[in-house]
């Protein structure tokens, strides 16, 4: 079966990570690596699973889009630069998936609103934060069932796991989950907190989520939208479990999560990591499965 | 007749710098329940006395307000502006944990008029301060760089961070004892070892809980290794058993001849008159907080863990103990209802979740 050709452009974690992800999929290949370091160990181990890389940046990247058929491009460099590398590529016609916070494009937690964004044709989503792809869809879980005042999350992550640029960032996190709390969960008002951990063994990922309902929470309705949307988070991340919960205390709700991941590059207690390349994963699946139906069709886009 | 001895005369004419915490740690006592009034009450009896800085904050510092930390009765902004309105000498500060509390709230507490701010960190994390330390050296804050749970970490490592801090532009480094863990021997390894890497012109400073009844000794031995700065709350008002005793910290200090510049006897005077009868409880060294010092847990977590004791049945020391056990740090009170649920289900005490 033919499958859409896609670039990975950051060569940390999350771009090598992103490999092993994309590599699996029935509809995805990944046919290039981008990075900015020409001895980093994410162009090299890139190489020797099969990609092409160059340490050029994107512009390495532009010439080749058009020859190598190149659809989709999964953006895991940072803020500061996604939207240089965004507009460069879109104007070749190449449908980006942001996994920076820098949040162009539309907000897309998959079995929130995925399908909305293929719909409509969208030619940069972003991925919010692995704290918003962990938790936001326990907030819709509940605010779909009755409306949520305030909604709060709290992740707590491995310091393994964490990579210098979020640690240097956190403001960044901390502004762009707390508003797709609001804008993708649906709760009125949203926080969010993060906690780095250096225990070792370095503990797995987990996630509280409380929502403030603004009429008494019905349980049982809420508990079985909660389990729900938990099944459909586990179709593509399996390691996504509930712990304890849902617990009601008046008009608060508590869920406890923990997101093992699977493995890939870092060992399977970075579930933030996981859940983030997952979720990208899965929203380029989505398009590209269109593409391949031809039902949708990717467009230059002009800029002035 | 009594003599003023002096058995440490080595430390004779050292000058420390005191900073009461009863208004932010004091906080995590008061369930985040102290009014602007007492606040304002407070803050100009501390001003009276000579204590030169004064945090006010939610406990969890900027950003606090929240399910996981409980909501103050006040905005911040609020309480910082009503105490620093009224503050002769004395400079208010703030506590900044990134994650928390961001920069866009650390302008608008330095607009209520915070001068300085406490910028923490867990002690092993120092590289996720940056922009929030560079912002308060930018606004001409006093900016401290705040190493938590400091017993998690070994003095090459905590002279590590501190370095790292003060490349960002922190002009104090803390060694903070979350927990209230350490021994002075402890605290003498970690402020010796900042002391050898850090500028001469870079103050260390120290931040004890008197889980184990160190709170004084550990804050001598940090002085006798280079500390020039003391965190401490009158009458011991704080997470845990409480900061250091800031009037008995003061009076220890007046007789080994360290000079603090405080009124002793007004200090005394606000820690009976005023603080002792804002307490919800006396905060001492009971089983609980006692718990926290053998177990190296975070003080904040005592009261959380007594309420999830009394909802599940769980003993607060057995959770306690395991959060230590699970190296939980500042931060993380969710995964205190977490275990003890966990803890209430293996004992048959809770229903297993439906999943």
């Amino acid at each position: 079966m033919k499958k859409i050709k896609c670039a990975l452009i950051g060569s940390g974690n999350i771009g090598t990570d992103l490999i092993y992800k994309i590599k699996r999929s029935p509809v995805l290949e990944p046919v290039w690596m981008v990075g900015i370091d020409p001895t980093s160990e994410g162009l090299a181990r890139a190489r020797e699973m099969g990609l092409k890389t160059t340490a050029e940046g994107v512009d390495g990247l532009l010439p080749h889009v058009l020859d190598d058929d190149i659809q989709i491009a999964f953006d895991a460099t940072s803020a500061y630069v996604h939207a240089e590398n965004s507009r460069k590529l879109n104007e070749l016609g190449v449908m980006m998936i942001d996994l920076t916070p820098a949040a162009i494009g539309p907000l897309c937690v998959p079995p929130v609103n995925l399908r909305q964004h293929a719909d409509k044709l969208e030619m940069n989503v972003n991925m919010i934060s692995c704290a918003g792809q962990a938790t936001i869809p326990i907030v819709n879980a509940v605010s779909r069932i009755q409306s949520v005042e305030y909604a709060e999350i709290v992740a707590s992550l491995a310091s393994k796991s964490v990579g210098p640029g979020t640690r240097a960032n956190l403001d960044e996190f901390t502004f762009t989950t707390s508003n797709a709390i609001k804008v993708v969960g649906g709760a009125r008002r949203g926080k969010a907190l993060a906690i780095i951990n250096p225990a070792e063994p370095p503990m797995i990922m987990r996630n509280t989520i409380y929502c403030l309902t603004d009429d008494e929470p019905d349980h049982a309705r809420i508990t079985e939208s909660i389990l729900q949307m938990i099944g459909e988070v586990q179709k593509y991340v399996p390691g996504y479990k509930l712990v304890n919960g849902p617990i009601f205390d008046g008009n608060k709700v508590s869920v406890f999560l923990e997101v093992a991941g699977l493995g890939d590059y870092l060992p399977k207690y970075a579930g933030n990591l996981d859940i983030m390349t997952a979720a990208a994963t899965r929203t380029a699946e989505m398009f590209a499965e269109e593409i391949l139906a031809g039902k949708i069709q990717l467009k230059a886009v002009e800029t002035a | 007749m009594m003599s003023q001895s002096n058995t440490s005369s080595s430390l004779k004419g050292r000058k420390v710098v005191l900073h009461d915490m009863c208004l932010r740690d004091g906080m995590h006592a008061k369930r985040e329940q102290i009014s602007v009034e007492q606040m304002v009450k407070v803050a100009t009896a501390l001003d009276d006395a000579g204590i030169p800085y004064v945090q006010v904050t939610h406990g969890a510092g900027l950003g606090g307000n929240s399910l996981q930390h409980g909501f103050a009765l006040a905005t911040n902004e609020e309480y910082i502006s009503a105490v620093a309105s009224k503050m002769k000498q004395a400079k208010v500060s703030v506590l900044l944990i990134p994650g928390l509390g961001t920069m866009k709230e650390l302008q608008s507490a330095y607009d209520a008029g915070a001068r300085s701010v406490h910028v923490a960190t867990h002690c092993t994390e120092a590289d996720t301060s940056p922009q929030h330390i560079a912002y308060a050296r930018k606004l001409g804050m006093d900016t401290t760089g705040f190493l938590m749970m400091s017993h998690l970490n070994d003095a090459a490592g905590i002279a590590q961070q501190g370095k790292l801090m003060e490349s960002y532009g922190a002009q104090t480094i803390y060694v903070t004892d979350s927990a209230g863990y350490m021994l002075p021997d402890d605290v003498k390894a970690r402020v010796g070892a900042l002391r050898e890497v850090l500028k001469p012109e870079t103050e260390i400073g120290f931040h004890g809980h008197h889980n184990l009844g160190m709170g004084i000794a550990n804050s001598i031995a940090a002085i006798e290794a280079g500390a020039s700065r003391i965190d401490g709350s009158v009458a011991g008002l704080g997470a845990g058993a409480g900061n250091t005793p800031l009037e008995v910290f003061a009076a220890v200090c007046e007789r080994m001849g360290i000079v603090t510049g405080v009124d002793l006897f007004k200090l005394m005077d606000v820690a009976e008159d005023v603080i002792v009868p804002m307490m919800d409880h006396i905060v001492r060294v009971d089983r609980e907080s006692l718990t926290l010092g053998y177990a190296g847990v975070y003080s904040t977590f005592l009261l959380h863990a007594k309420r999830a004791a009394e909802r599940f049945g769980v003993p607060a020391r057995d959770i306690l103990v395991e959060l230590g056990r699970q190296k939980m740090i500042g931060g993380q009170e969710d995964m205190i209802q977490d275990t003890a649920m966990t803890m209430a289900k293996a004992r048959g005490l809770l229903q297993g979740a439906a999943a």
